[in-house]
């Protein structure tokens, strides 16, 4: 129970941080105030606040559990891909929507395409599309709340009581101090989760009698060896998960995050150390996930590994409610919690803990973001700013910041899948297929509304495609996909253990270039914006 | 020429990404404990901070911030 109280006083401390922001900013009830801090972020808190954003319970809990299942291909997966892509895609389009922001008055990605493509309802589409994917983010940091609080008191916080807790704090926060609020805790945060990972790895590693033995051990036993390696991933999953990253940008957190900086410069340290940052989060939880396989004497851990034998030896026999179910029982996103318990004194379990905790909460952006969006592109746009005012405005935002906690913790409660799953299949895919609108707004000219319509259509079907499919045909055991539709030979569609491939691929792949395609097509027949329009955006960047 | 090198840098990184070199290996292990794999992708990280140092010291579009600060300027006049 001692872990869970410096859990609990890290959770006072956030609330005080989003309570003391709320203080310094009671005189301005703006909305780019609420929304955007007023556009002045400095650069160490933009770098901090724009990583930590990003980084979710899925960076420790979901990598580590991902590795535990999967082995050292986890990193590769997920870890040094965004290295590359997500630094990248800031470089080129988060510095010129912030110049755009700055230059117009933007405050959500929506705006942007409502003005550059001359639409209105269609605009309106985009934030339906955008809302509804960024609410599976927004409850995978409430599961991870559950299960953080669940697994660090020992049980004695059931998981729903856990996630209500993790809710409330976030939503408190946000409520209160809005973007400038949500910015601090993200960074208090993020110097939390970066410690957490040196630490831990020290620490348990000690524990463990040292790695050198713990590999070697592994090296030996024909079940755990290939965990070492990749070749469990087939080389086409690994291209594909490249594509994953693209949807960094695409996410409206991030984009409204990139409007929040006071300078373009601010933006240099950011795409410079963001692949350190990542590295400093993700190898120590992917390697000690790896090394959880070695641990015998965690009952915990013996009872998934037990789960992951029987799944692989018995799996194909099975119902799949029973295959699921075991599956369940397989996943590892509490590894590290359940190590650190093993291995750490209890002081520092508790400040590791609340290490986990600070990942675990980063869906503050998402829900703050949630309701930027709500207001700016639903509220102020029909009309409601205009009528009732900017205070009502930013009074609307708050209560829609509570509804959709409340809303996501529902969710929470009941969604039976792991929390890494739950966020590729579904937030993650779709917004990369949403990235080739931003490229398309900012990079070409000849872009249309109809354009960016029929993107958005394809990326809400084929989002709802691959959750029918998944649903219909339930996941094999490990081992050799299910093949349902093959052309010519080739195999098209084929339900895999852990999702979907489509000719070997993960969704996410046609999904983009289906999304890319769409919006050269349908633009190249349609009617482009007015010239002054296109000029307007051009100009300041063919200078 | 220089735009075209960076271009060309972003692209090798990004096939360099997919190492299927080390695919089925653990093999050295690195400081006796880390797979090679995993050292690569590692390394990998570091490299893509080191190019995106490089992005930034020769291809930042200052246009962009001169743009705005103009713009900034032309209003703090009008006011």
């Amino acid at each position: 129970m001692i872990p869970a109280i410096f859990v609990f006083i890290y959770l006072a401390a956030v609330l005080y941080i989003g309570i003391f922001a709320f203080r310094q900013a009671r005189g301005r009830e703006r909305a780019e105030d609420y929304f955007l801090a007023s556009r002045s972020l400095g650069p160490f808190v933009f770098l901090f606040s724009l990583f930590g954003t990003n980084m979710t319970a899925f960076a420790i809990l979901g990598s580590s559990g991902h590795a535990f299942s999967n082995g050292i291909v986890t990193f590769g997966l997920m870890a040094s891909s965004s290295g590359l892509v997500i630094p990248l895609t800031i470089f080129l389009i988060g510095t010129r929507v912030w110049a755009l922001g700055k230059k117009f008055g933007f405050m959500t990605p929506v705006q942007m395409f409502r003005d550059r493509w001359e639409c209105g309802h269609i605009g309106t589409v985009i934030f339906v599309v955008q809302a509804v994917l960024l609410v599976p983010y927004i409850i995978i940091g409430i599961m991870g709340g559950g299960t953080t609080l669940n697994v660090i008191s020992g049980g004695a916080v059931p998981y729903w009581f856990g996630g209500a807790i993790v809710a409330l704090v976030v939503m408190s926060y946000v409520f209160f101090g809005g973007m400038r609020g949500t910015a601090w805790v993200n960074t208090f945060q993020t110097i939390l989760f970066l410690l957490f990972g040196i630490i831990a790895i020290i620490v348990i590693g000690s524990g463990m009698g040292g790695f050198r033995s713990a590999a070697n051990a592994m090296l030996a036993s024909p079940a755990l060896a290939p965990l070492l390696t990749r070749e469990r991933i087939s080389p086409l999953y690994f291209f594909s998960y490249t594509f994953i990253p693209l949807s960094a940008i695409a996410f409206p957190h991030i984009l409204i995050f990139c409007l929040t900086a006071e300078k373009m410069n601010h933006f240099k340290k950011t795409v410079i150390f963001y692949p350190l940052c990542i590295l400093a989060i993700w190898l120590p939880c992917v390697f000690l996930g790896v090394m959880a396989n070695r641990v015998t004497d965690i009952p915990q851990i013996k009872a998934r590994q037990e789960a992951r034998r029987v799944l692989a030896t018995q799996g194909k026999t099975m119902a799949p409610e029973a295959r699921d179910e075991l599956r369940e029982k397989a996943a590892g996103d509490d590894v590290i919690m359940l190590l650190l318990q093993r291995y750490a004194p209890l002081w520092l379990a508790g400040l590791l803990g609340a290490g986990i905790m600070a990942a675990v909460m980063a869906s503050d952006s998402q829900i703050l973001a949630l309701s930027t969006m709500f207001t700016e592109d639903v509220f102020a746009f029909y009309g409601g700013k205009r009528r009732f005012g900017e205070a009502v405005q930013v009074h609307t935002g708050r209560i829609f910041i509570v509804i959709i906690t409340i809303v996501a913790y529902g969710v929470a409660l009941r969604a039976p899948e792991t929390i890494f799953e739950l966020a590729i299949q579904y937030a993650f895919s779709g917004f990369a297929a949403l990235s080739p609108l931003l490229v398309a707004a900012l990079f070409w000219r000849g872009s249309t509304k109809w354009g960016a319509l029929a993107v958005t259509l394809w990326v809400a079907a084929a989002v709802v495609a691959v959750a029918v499919f998944q649903h219909a045909v339930p996941a094999p055991a490990p081992g050799p996909p299910l093949v349902v539709w093959t052309i010519g030979g080739t195999i098209a569609l084929a339900r895999t253990p852990g999702g979907t491939a489509v000719f070997g691929f993960m969704p996410v792949v046609p999904m983009v270039l289906g999304s890319a395609l769409l919006m050269v097509v349908v633009s190249l027949v349609t009617r482009k914006p007015k010239q002054s329009t296109i000029a307007k955006y051009f100009q300041i960047q063919s200078k | 020429m220089k735009r075209i090198l960076l271009v060309v840098a972003v692209i090798a990184l990004y096939v360099l990404h997919q190492d299927f070199w080390f695919w089925s290996t653990a093999h050295p292990l690195v400081f006796g404990f880390v797979p090679i794999g995993l050292f690569y992708q590692g390394c990998f990280s570091v490299a893509a901070s080191l190019l995106m140092w490089l992005l930034v010291k020769c291809a930042w579009p200052d246009h962009l911030e001169r743009e705005v600060g103009q713009q900034e300027n032309e209003e703090d006049i009008a006011l």
